[in-house]
């Protein structure tokens, strides 16, 4: 579904991420573990093609086809959809018309915003005094009535409580049990395992990925015995 | 809600073209009249037709009605005279409407004033009674034909709004890139009165100026003055806002100012002459070309400590952010830009009834391609 080959990107003058390759398959759920400033939301953002983030060298394919030179809505056409971490806030942009744009099934989109406790956000400007949580719940909405066929997510659980993070974890799980989708998933917090079928995992250390393998174990090695450890660890991927 | 005894607007006999009819109706006017409760129509200097479809207003020419009622002869020109404001006297036509004590007129009232020939001089002088208790919805869309090159408008407007009273005024401009128009115009608010004062101008002209004044003679009046501009490259817009209180009460000044290339100045003054007043400015601004210039000139006066009158301004760009973030959920870049400018251009801000607020977001959909 979508192959990283060699890529190393820039931002302004900074060399960022080095020599990424990462495959994710259909059907395949990744998460992405790494320290702040790793280098983490440039990878996602770099694959949604963001103004800011320069290829110097390898590319991105994505269902067979190479991203390189398109634009943003055109790879959301393909089937790429985005959470974001930290969503701006939009005045006078109502959450309900970012949803029909997205869905024309104004059955789905109540329905879905019932499940998520959003029927009264539908009518507010998007993201504006919305909670931490809200702004999570927002995001996954959108993403999933926009349907996307790789979701990349960055840090769905940052700034929500365990309640929210159980109903959130619960429809991206939903979801993510259909045919044909996949995901490559943020984490600092490690809860998300608990509901996202993550059967493959990788650490990010200074732009390159440190190794891969199983999510949850490396979960708990990181929880023991930190990012540091990994420096010094032989299993390179 | 419907009118059922009218008439379409203008009717054939008054040989209004095809593209004379578009552009009256992107002044705001309702052609069908049907969500009207009566009309006005000036064009140049010649008062076409006006009629009332209702017993609870009464719609003539300023110069027919001080004919017909002496008693409005000395509402002419007391509101410039509270301010101080010498106007010319010789005026032309312009309209007057009156709706009389603890009368409500459920559906707007509309008027248009419009010029089709060419350097046409069009000067009109409104007088508008709201008498006590009364309520009002009034639109007037003021538009200039293709075939108006060189023009020049100026319309003098007078408001009473008497205690109690409520009206709800709109006024849209849609004129050309070499119309000048100068709107001058002065509210009296008496005890308890509301005043909502919405402009709106989304197409080319040459230049604006006007600075409206509300003055707060009763306790307790409440004066808004919201605005929406847009200025295209070669427009220049310099609109505000200036509520004077003599008595205790309160006021809001909003506007939403986005340069495409032209200049705006957005002023506002809010002068507290009294004690108890309550009152606010904001203008935010979006400079969307190179050339574009936007200047808000807020000003705040009191002798007053025991007033509360504040200001916020906030001028930028779009941001790249908000546009991106559009586009991550399948939105083209210009889709993005258009959804962003008509959010930032809240219609919210005018505190219109649905009728006429779906007619605004209709006119903003012709003035931005490629919106949801």
């Amino acid at each position: 579904m979508l192959s990283i080959k060699n890529l190393s990107v820039k931002a302004g003058k900074n060399l960022i991420l080095q020599n990424i390759n990462l495959d994710i398959g259909k059907n395949e759920v990744m998460v992405l573990f790494g320290p702040n400033g790793s280098g983490k939301s440039t990878l996602l953002r770099s694959i949604m093609g963001f103004n800011g983030y320069q290829i110097v060298s390898g590319g991105i394919i994505f269902k067979g086809r190479p991203l390189k030179n398109l634009s943003v809505e055109t790879r959301v056409k393909q089937g790429l959809g985005i959470m974001y971490q930290s969503p701006p806030k939009i005045r006078g942009v109502k959450l309900s018309q970012i949803a029909d744009f997205l869905c024309p099934d104004k059955a789905k989109i109540c329905k879905l915003a019932e499940i998520l406790a959003l029927t009264q956000h539908l009518s507010r400007d998007i993201n504006v005094d919305f909670s931490g949580g809200e702004m999570k719940r927002a995001e996954i909405f959108q993403l999933i009535l926009q349907n996307p066929d790789m979701l990349l997510l960055d840090e769905p659980e940052s700034g929500v409580d365990l309640e929210n993070i159980s109903l959130m974890g619960g429809v991206l799980n939903g979801f993510l049990q259909q045919e044909g989708k996949s995901a490559l998933i943020i984490t600092h917090t490690g809860y998300i395992l608990d509901y996202v079928p993550a059967e493959k995992g990788c650490i990010m250390l200074d732009g390159k990925i440190w190794c891969l393998g199983s999510p949850k174990e490396m979960f708990e090695n990181i929880r023991s015995k930190g990012y540091e450890k990994c420096r010094e660890c032989t299993f390179r991927g | 809600m419907k009118n059922a005894g009218s008439a379409p607007f203008v009717d054939k006999r008054l040989n209004v073209s095809a593209s004379d009819k578009d552009k009256i109706i992107s002044a705001g006017i309702d052609w069908s009249q049907e969500q009207r409760s009566g009309s006005f129509f000036q064009q140049g200097a010649d008062v076409l037709f006006s009629q009332s479809f209702t017993k609870e207003a009464e719609i003539l020419s300023t110069d027919r009605a001080l004919e017909k009622f002496p008693e409005v002869r000395k509402y002419k020109g007391r509101a410039f005279s509270l301010i101080s404001k010498s106007i010319p006297g010789d005026t032309q036509g312009g309209y007057f409407i009156r709706v009389r004590k603890g009368r409500t007129v459920e559906l707007p009232i509309q008027a248009c004033l419009f010029i089709k020939s060419k350097k046409t001089r069009q000067r009109v002088h409104n007088i508008i009674i709201v008498e006590e208790g009364a309520r009002v919805y009034i639109i007037t869309g003021c538009a200039s034909a293709e075939s108006a090159d060189k023009s020049f408008h100026l319309g003098l407007s007078e408001f009473f709004v008497e205690k109690g009273g409520y009206l709800n005024f709109t006024m849209i401009h849609s004129w050309k890139d070499d119309t000048v128009a100068r709107p001058v115009s002065a509210a009296v608010l008496e005890e308890g009165a509301s005043f909502v004062s919405n402009y709106i101008c989304l197409k080319p002209v040459r230049e604006i100026k006007m600075y409206p004044v509300a003055v707060i003679q009763g306790r307790g009046a409440r004066a808004s003055f919201n605005s929406l501009l847009m200025a295209h490259p070669g427009s220049v817009q310099d609109v505000g806002a200036r509520v004077i209180f003599r008595r205790a009460g309160r006021a809001e000044i909003i506007s939403r100012a986005v340069s495409l290339g032209g200049r705006i100045i957005a002023r506002g003054h809010l002068k507290a002459e009294a004690e108890k007043v309550r009152a606010h400015l904001e203008c935010r601004g979006l400079v969307l070309a190179k050339k574009g210039v936007i200047h808000a000139v807020p000003e705040l006066e009191t002798e007053f400590q025991n007033v509360d009158l504040s200001h916020e301004a906030a001028i930028g760009k779009i941001s790249r952010e908000e546009i991106e973030y559009l586009c991550s959920r399948g939105l083209s870049q210009q889709q993005a830009q258009s959804v962003i400018i008509r959010g930032f251009m809240d219609i919210e801000i005018l505190s219109l009834p649905e009728i006429i607020k779906q007619q605004i977001r209709d006119l903003e959909n012709t003035n931005f391609q490629g919106s949801l």
